[in-house]
């Protein structure tokens, strides 16, 4: 099932969400690879112009990925969630979605404003356009410090999503990873009392 | 009957028509202009000379520059113009491109690698003369340590009695030399536009 349903996700945010995962990872390792080793001018040439492509790409997803967020039905929380903990997660998924926007978007004023006026040759396929801002030393150096600093940010916020993810996968036993994993929930899981009085939803596979 | 008196005869129009393509012939108004043969001797090449070049890129715009430093000489045959020869040494680390990163980019390892090939030079090897004041330059073109043949269109441009000022114009491909970086961004073709200024030995 390609949308989401009433208690879990489907494969259309599952495949967005892993996704641009993986590609924000590796583009946070390359812009600290590019920009803090001493590399070899030629292939550091090279790695912006694949940061600046990959960085598209997520532009891209993480744009659709914000409609299908907004447009497309959410599942309801995991059973056993405190209402903290439902607000904590959704505050921190809807910034999450910003910060994929708005970590590309200020990589694309690096590139715009930059006076070095690199294009940007998606993929030495076609040239992207440089966003209409003025070109200065002053407007690069903001922007590429506002680029570090969203990107380090967003870094720190996916550390404590997935920290969160393994919390529950682990310790809490609830379906709050696994439903990400495109493993069916448990629809027909028991749900047990625990030590406390509070109602966990417990993991059940085939 | 003014009317028919200030009309030109068939006669006179003809004359008019005479005069007038005598007048603007292209070969007497070039008698004027400066030939190669008039031109003969030996010259240093002044400082005063320009040698510009530009790196299109895609979506329109590139990479123009500079370089402040060269030197070089040339002969003039003037019995002979294929018999004239030219040298010609630049020093890359003068590239000047008004933004210092690039320039310290052009001249790092990834292109000229001004540190370990300090000069790029070209030796002449034939000339051929293609008018009264142009010739096509063919020669060995050094540069991080590759040679290639390669070749300039040379215009006369200006000349007296000690000095002389030539249009250079030439398309050198990098990838051959091993400065491909950054193509296809960047194009693979270097568009040279130089003006060389001679002194009369």
């Amino acid at each position: 099932m390609l949308r989401n349903s009433r208690s879990t996700f489907g494969w259309v945010t599952i495949v967005l969400h892993w996704m641009i995962a993986a590609l924000i990872l590796g583009l946070i390792a390359l812009g600290f690879a590019m920009r803090r080793l001493s590399l070899d001018p030629a292939l550091q040439f090279s790695l912006y112009q694949w940061h600046k492509s990959f960085g598209f790409t997520v532009l891209a997803l993480a744009a659709f990925r914000a409609a299908w967020h907004v447009f497309d039905r959410k599942p309801e929380a995991t059973a056993g969630l405190s209402p903290l903990e439902r607000h904590a997660s959704s505050t921190t998924h809807v910034v999450l979605i910003v910060l994929t926007l708005a970590v590309p978007l200020a990589g694309w004023a690096v590139a715009s404003t930059s006076t070095l006026n690199i294009p940007s040759f998606y993929f030495d396929w076609f040239v992207i356009p440089h966003l209409p801002m003025a070109k200065s030393e002053a407007a690069e150096t903001f922007w590429t410090s506002a680029h570090a600093i969203l990107a380090y940010a967003m870094l720190a916020l996916v550390l404590i999503h997935a920290m969160a993810a393994l919390y529950h996968h682990v310790v809490r036993r609830d379906d709050v990873l696994a439903r990400m994993l495109a493993k069916r929930p448990q629809l027909h899981g028991h749900i047990q009392k625990t030590n406390g009085d509070r109602l966990v939803a417990k993991r059940k596979y085939p | 009957m003014i009317r028919q008196n200030s009309k030109p005869s068939p006669a006179s129009a003809l004359a008019l028509c005479v005069a007038l393509s005598v007048a603007f012939s292209p070969s007497i108004a070039g008698a004027n202009a400066p030939q190669l043969q008039d031109a003969a001797g030996n010259y240093g090449i002044t400082g005063a000379s320009r040698i510009h070049f530009t790196v299109a890129q895609v979506g329109g715009g590139g990479i123009v520059g500079d370089f402040g430093k060269f030197s070089g000489n040339f002969r003039i045959d003037g019995a002979n113009i294929g018999r004239s020869s030219v040298e010609f040494t630049l020093y890359p680390e003068s590239v000047e491109t008004g933004e210092s990163r690039v320039e310290d980019f052009l001249k790092s390892s990834a292109v000229f690698d001004s540190a370990t090939y300090r000069t790029v030079t070209f030796r002449s090897t034939s000339i051929k003369q293609t008018g009264p004041d142009t010739a096509a330059v063919e020669g060995t073109l050094t540069a991080r340590g590759k040679a290639r043949k390669e070749q300039f269109s040379v215009k006369l441009t200006d000349w007296n009695n000690r000095q002389i000022s030539f249009k250079i114009r030439g398309s050198i491909f990098r990838s051959p030399y091993g400065m491909d970086v950054g193509t296809p961004i960047y194009s693979n073709v270097v568009e040279f536009d130089m003006n060389i200024k001679g002194q009369k030995h």
